[in-house]
């Protein structure tokens, strides 16, 4: 087959069409916005992804098909990526008589408001949360402002906001829903599955249209970048000014971001996005729902992908604990040649991954559980919510007639790497599903982990922290309150 | 007299009262602004044609010798236009902003602290200039750096003089105190993180001339500083800040160096120039709240009185003076937060470490006081195995007697019974506290805590002559109102509470008084918009320019119309003329045509204060603002994590000028206090980097740290027993420390784990961290 190719982006723009015939790869979006198209309302306050105050929308036609839009940080977010997209920013939303829009006029009328360089971010967070759930109860709104960092107003007026906005009467349409039809077409139209690759050398940047595109492409450019949600390299060009490329994308790829129930699991696509992620593997396994909640806010969720968080190998990223626990493989592709490997055999050591020149993560398939397994995952920050893990555990204990048969624990932020605690595992199985158990299987944690001390936490509280994780994964099994839960009713 | 008198009375809606006058809640003036990403901020503007842009070259170590510097590779970077030095610079090379000539633009021959500028690029992008930066390669000769207070015991140097303060004979009544005990307390600082960052643009204007626009909350300082470092009169500099994006006290000296940098360079390079550092250069190389370790020693009885009480307040103030000096003297000013020392000896020591210098943050020391001062109460309670509440009303100030503060300044409009009890009864904290100790018996992992904590802070600049300033009204033909003054809009509401002053004067609707930037062209010689102060000295200055054009057009109307003054009222959009009534507009232009001038400059300052620092005695604070908060706690014992079920405000802001406006403002310090005291850490390795220098490892709150019930209510019966403006009271600062609250509830909660009986000396921030390590800490104590 052969691939027909495209040498330029095109995206929306609010309600205009933007190509762009030359890119360097890694031009961001929020400088785009304000330097080339000097669309000033997104502010800049961190550059990292970590404030909100750039948050715009961005709005594409989802495996179903449907048109969705979703908060970024356009801060860590790079032009390219946004081939076939429509990207929404707080000039969009005030009616042309200039009417403000509901979101806007409660804050306006909640004194939501008051240096205002967080706002247009907020105001966007808020609109991305008022599309879905315009009555949003106060656990819902928190969660959608999880990204949003505000320094004046302490919250309070904004959440009051938040909760009015449905009550104000939308005076001139909003504009996404007068324009959905024709943001529909226009991008079901750019959906031509072409790849697209532009410039030369470390300004060249490719985004395969398809799985085996992406295969042929890497294969040929071993030493390119790859790119998916951008919540790590991002950082690598905002901060560091690494020079990065070639860049190939992989967020657009077709069929990378499936998600399948298989027989004996779930099956993840790489660029299964946080959010999407969230949503299934909740399902199957509860404990995650609390716990995906709480990695990055809203923003990053809707960037970040599995297969990202995976591959950049970090020893205090969020899902490898818990997918390790549960079993779950990872399967890369090299140039069309598939090898699936353990999750935990991945992680080789600090900075290294078993991972070839070429090859990429294409998917994750994890097992369901079996009966009499039990499964908790326990995250640890400093702030509860869009925090780096000080340290976070996982649970997986096959409990039969009381006695511990199975044990599958693994932690992050404890080593170099994610990793499993095998002394602590093998000091609980073959024995009775107890306190003294848990007790005396406690001392195991020093064989399986020397932990750093960092700005973080210190190697002490990480230690007595994980060993205290395994008593709460014991205590709450025997229906005792052993940690806090800001709404309980939505996190039970 | 005045032959013909045509009172015209036209027809025009005889409004009730006006649109947004004094003392009703009235949205920012900006909102709307806000909202929709139109308002500007400097980064916003738009750049005159050819603007280049700086990047500050950052030390590497922390302590050292500079022993070469070589920035060829700087130079020949792509789209690099020049560099600048120390050498480079035409006045002088100094931006200290007390004159200490300890703070140099660009170091030199050593350096101080890791992040201390050294250079600068000026590049034709933003981009060019951060990557050029890269490329430069300085060597040091390295010296172990002091960081710590800690390391600094063996060989303490200060930089600026200490203040004691003392009253009675503390030592003899230490001595003689039925019980006594002695602690210390850890207090860490805090970075501002406003929203938006530093940032300066300069244009060159003719001759020695140029315009800066500045992120700052000092507009004075930064023309000073930048005429200082040019070699210029401050007349030649014209300093310009419509709005920031938030400034906390950390754009009160932390912006000139910025503004300096990009004067040089635009001055140099015949082109505007703007310097806007990334969000971790930003973190790296300003200023921060100081951190403190504090010694405590205090005799008291058996009902929890104090006798006699000797304090310590050590700060960590970094590698020069900047405004350590009258921070640290904050500090000793608020170490009796509400209570009254019989005998009292407190002393200062700001030292020198090898860190950022730290600077004025929201407070200005006051708040490291008053925590300090709460841990002895509490300490004093774990003791006597009392209600901390019960100990803090044992000692409160009296109103008649026992109200003299250890600046010898007399307590006379104290209102902290009423606050206290009132958020006593409506927070329910007896029955609350009674409960908490109940669930704790049963509770086994989490455990609660509840905690009632005042505050009682001094307004007024502790540097007398601060408390001054000056506003320019001018008044059209049409009517509509011109108003200016020497404050800066940082999302306080303070131009928007002055302009509400200003049409409450002429009885105008607020839309007809237009709101206009800072600048020192206009208004000169002002004070950083600070110690809280904005609105008082703003806001009088305001309604004396208003005043003295409101007086002379009575004059006018009165000789034109024949009529007495008094006769003459201003009211809802018009004026009453001896019974005749006319539109304020009307009345303007008769008076224009008479040649009344219709501008003036008004003046204020604060009546009464005076301070004599050698002394330590006088009476620094005008009035006294007072507000008391109620926090409940849950902490989960086996990770110390916790979250803040409920907090219960009170707070006396006098007569609200806006109670919208004021409620944000407890509400907003409140947060930021409970930030600074729970998760806001900044740690810094042995090699004095600061390893917390961006939003992605220094926590502030989120929406979801809010407590989960906040009930926040201003005391609506206050009124300031002293003129101030409108008897309305300052409420930047105040509120900040009613989150002393939440430490206190944290530690009560942590109490709980050995019955209450060891205090649990709870340090700050009370990260997850600490609160674990201290309840392993009292597990240690409880089992020995
Ligand atoms: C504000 C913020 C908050 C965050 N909070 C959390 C958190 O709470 N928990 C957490 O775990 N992480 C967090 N992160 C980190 C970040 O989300 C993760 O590391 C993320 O998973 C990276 O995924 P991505 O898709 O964005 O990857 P990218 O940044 O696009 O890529 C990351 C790395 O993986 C490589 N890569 C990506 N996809 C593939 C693939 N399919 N095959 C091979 N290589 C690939 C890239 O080349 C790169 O080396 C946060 C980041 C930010 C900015
Ligand atoms: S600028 Fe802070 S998240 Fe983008
Ligand atoms: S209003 Fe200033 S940061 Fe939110």
């Amino acid at each position: 087959m052969t691939l027909s190719t495209r040498t330029h982006i095109r995206f929306r723009l609010n309600d205009r069409t933007v190509t762009l015939n030359t890119l360097r790869p890694t031009e961001t979006l929020l400088d785009f916005l304000r330097l080339e198209r000097r669309l000033t309302g997104t502010k800049e306050g961190c550059a990292e992804g970590d404030c909100g105050a750039c948050t715009v929308l961005v709005g594409r036609l989802n495996r179903d098909g449907v048109l969705v839009y979703e908060t970024v940080t356009s801060c860590i977010r790079f032009v390219a990526s946004l081939d076939g997209c429509h990207v929404v920013t707080i000039e969009h939303l005030k009616g042309k008589d200039g009417t403000l829009h509901p979101v806007q006029q409660a804050m306006v009328d909640h004194h939501g408001s008051q240096c205002g360089f967080c706002t247009p971010g907020i105001v966007m967070a808020l609109y991305a949360l008022w599309m879905r759930d315009a009555h949003p109860s106060r656990p819902t709104i928190e969660k959608a402002l999880q990204g949003n960092l505000c320094r004046c107003t302490g919250y309070e007026p904004i959440i009051r906001a938040a909760e009015a906005m449905a009550e104000i009467s939308q005076k001139t349409a909003d504009p996404l829903q007068a324009e959905r039809d024709e943001v529909r077409s226009q991008l079901a139209e750019w959906q031509t599955g072409e790849t697209v690759d532009m410039g030369d050398g470390a300004d060249r940047l490719i985004l395969p249209a398809s799985i085996d595109a992406l295969a042929q492409s890497f294969a040929a450019n071993p030493k390119a970048t790859i790119v998916a949600g951008s919540t790590d390299v991002g950082l690598w060009v905002t901060k560091q000014m690494r020079p990065i490329g070639p860049l190939i994308f992989v967020k657009q790829v077709e069929g990378l971001d499936a998600i399948e129930e298989t027989d004996g699991g779930i099956r993840i696509g790489a660029t299964v996005s946080y959010t999407d992620a969230s949503a299934v593997l909740s399902e199957t396994y509860p404990a995650m729902r609390a716990y995906f909640d709480r990695i990055g806010g809203d923003q990053v969720r809707n960037m970040g992908t599995i297969g990202g968080n995976i591959a950049n190998g970090s020893p205090i990223g969020d899902t490898p604990p818990p997918l390790i626990a549960l079993g779950a493989t990872v399967t890369l592709n090299n140039a069309g040649t598939h090898r699936t490997v353990p999750l935990e055999e991945f992680f080789i050591d600090y900075g290294n991954q078993d991972r070839q020149p070429g090859e990429f993560v294409e998917r994750i398939d994890i097992p369901k559980l079996r009966n009499n397994e039990i499964f908790a995952v326990y995250k640890i920050s400093k702030r509860r919510d869009e925090d780096i893990s000080a340290l976070a555990g996982a649970f997986k204990l096959m409990i039969e007639a009381g006695r511990i048969t199975d044990a599958r624990i693994a932690f992050g932020g404890m080593a170099a790497t994610p990793k499993r605690a095998r002394h602590v595992e093998a000091a609980l199985v073959g024995r009775d599903w107890s306190i003294e158990t848990i007790e005396a299987a406690l001392p195991a944690f020093e064989s399986d982990y020397q932990p750093l001390s960092d700005w973080r936490a210190s190697s002490d509280y990480r230690m007595m922290t994980a060993k205290n994780l395994l008593r709460r994964c014991f205590l709450e099994q025997q229906g005792e309150t052993a940690s806090l839960k800001r709404f309980a009713a939505v996190e039970a | 007299m005045n032959e013909m008198k045509p009172i015209r009375s036209e027809a025009f809606e005889a409004d009730a009262t006006i649109r947004g006058g004094a003392h009703v809640s009235q949205r920012h003036d900006s909102a709307h602004k806000h909202v929709t990403g139109e308002a500007v901020y400097i980064d916003d503007m738009v750049e005159p044609i050819g603007t280049l842009h700086g990047c500050l070259g950052l030390s590497t170590v922390a302590n050292g010798a500079i022993l070469s510097v070589d920035l060829h590779a700087v130079r020949a970077a792509p789209g690099v236009v020049g560099v600048l030095t120390a050498v480079d610079i035409p006045g002088e090379n100094d931006i200290s902003p007390t004159g200490r000539h300890d703070e140099p633009v660009f170091a030199e021959t050593e350096v101080l602290f890791h992040g201390q500028p050294i250079f600068a690029v000026i590049a034709e992008t933003r981009d060019a200039a951060r990557r050029a930066c890269l490329k430069a390669e300085i060597t040091y000769e390295e010296r172990p750096p002091v960081i710590d207070i800690l390391d600094t015991a063996d060989d303490p140097r200060l930089v600026t003089p200490p203040l004691t303060l003392a009253r009675g004979d503390a030592a003899q009544a230490l001595e003689s105190a039925p019980h006594r005990l002695d602690g210390t307390m850890r207090i860490g600082g805090q970075d501002h993180f406003y929203l938006e960052g530093q940032i300066a643009m300069a244009i060159p204007g003719e001759d020695g001339d140029v315009q800066v626009f500045s992120s700052t909350q000092h507009p004075s300082e930064v023309q000073h500083m930048v005429a200082h470092v040019l070699g210029v009169p401050s007349n030649a500099v014209t300093v310009e800040v419509r709005r920031i994006g938030g400034g906390f006290g950390g754009k009160e000296t932390q912006g000139n160096i910025f503004a300096a940098v990009a004067a040089v360079a635009a001055k140099r390079f015949g082109r505007a120039v703007k310097v806007r550092p990334d969000r971790d250069d930003d973190m790296v190389a300003t200023g921060k709240r100081h951190d403190f370790l504090v010694d405590y020693d205090v005799g008291f009885d058996a009902d929890g009185r104090i006798q006699g009480i000797d304090y310590t307040y050590a700060a960590r103030c970094g590698y020069s003076s900047d405004l350590s000096g009258p921070v640290t003297d904050r500090a000793l000013f608020h170490c009796d937060n509400a209570y009254y020392y019989p005998a009292v000896k407190a002393v200062s020591a700001p030292l020198f470490t090898n860190t950022v210098s730290n600077t004025a943050f929201r407070g200005f020391g006051g708040p490291q006081g008053v925590v300090a001062c709460e841990r002895v109460i509490e300490e004093i309670a774990y003791a006597l195995a009392k209600d901390p509440l019960e100990v803090r009303r044992a000692n409160f100030y009296g109103t008649d007697d026992r109200n003299v503060t250890p600046y010898h300044q007399t307590v006379e409009d104290n209102v902290i019974h009423r606050v206290v009890d009132e958020l006593e009864a409506s927070s329910d904290y007896q029955a609350r506290r009674a409960d908490i100790i109940a669930f704790n018996r049963e509770s086994r992992i989490i455990k609660r805590g509840i905690a009632l904590t005042p505050v009682k802070f001094g307004i007024s600049f502790t540097a007398t002559h601060f408390n001054q300033a000056g506003a320019l009204v001018h008044v059209y033909t049409d009517g509509s109102v011109h108003l200016n003054h020497g404050g800066t809009e940082m999302g306080q509401g303070l131009f928007t509470k002055v302009a509400q002053i200003v049409a409450e004067e002429f009885q105008i609707d607020l839309d007809r008084v237009k709101i206009t930037a800072t600048t020192t062209g206009k208004v000169p010689n002002t004070s950083a918009t600070a110690a809280s102060s904005g609105t008082d000295l703003n806001g009088m200055a305001a309604q004396v320019a208003a005043r003295t054009i409101k007086d002379r057009l009575i004059a006018f109307a009165a000789d034109f119309y024949d009529v007495p003054a008094e006769s003459i009222v201003f009211s809802a959009n018009r004026v009453d003329v001896g019974g005749h009534p006319m539109s304020f507009a009307e009345l303007v232009k008769q008076a224009y045509v008479a040649r009344v001038q219709l501008s003036a400059a008004g003046f204020y300052k604060t009546p009464k204060i005076h301070w004599d620092r050698d002394k330590g005695t006088g009476r620094p604070f005008y009035y006294y603002a007072y507000g008391a908060a109620c926090s409940e706690v849950s902490i989960d014992t086996l990770t110390g994590e916790y979250q803040v079920e409920r907090t219960d405000i009170l707070h006396d802001v006098g007569k609200s000028l806006n109670p919208a406006i004021d409620l944000g403002q407890v509400e907003g310090g409140f947060i930021q206090g409970m930030g600074w005291l729970t998760t806001e850490e900044l740690w810094w390795d042995s090699k004095g980097r600061l390893r917390t220098h961006a939003p992605s490892t220094y926590k502030i709150p989120l929406a979801s740290d809010r407590p989960l019930i906040f009930n926040t209510r201003l005391a609506e019966w206050s009124e300031n027993a002293e003129r101030a403006i409108r008897r309305s009271k300052a409420v930047g600062e105040p509120p900040f420390m009613l989150a002393v609250s939440v430490l206190e509830a944290l530690s009560m909660a942590v109490a709980s784990t050995a019955d209450y009986r060891i205090c649990p000396r709870l340090d700050a921030p009370a990260t997850p961290e600490r609160v674990l390590m201290a309840i392993e800490r009292l597990k240690a104590a409880g089992a020995a």
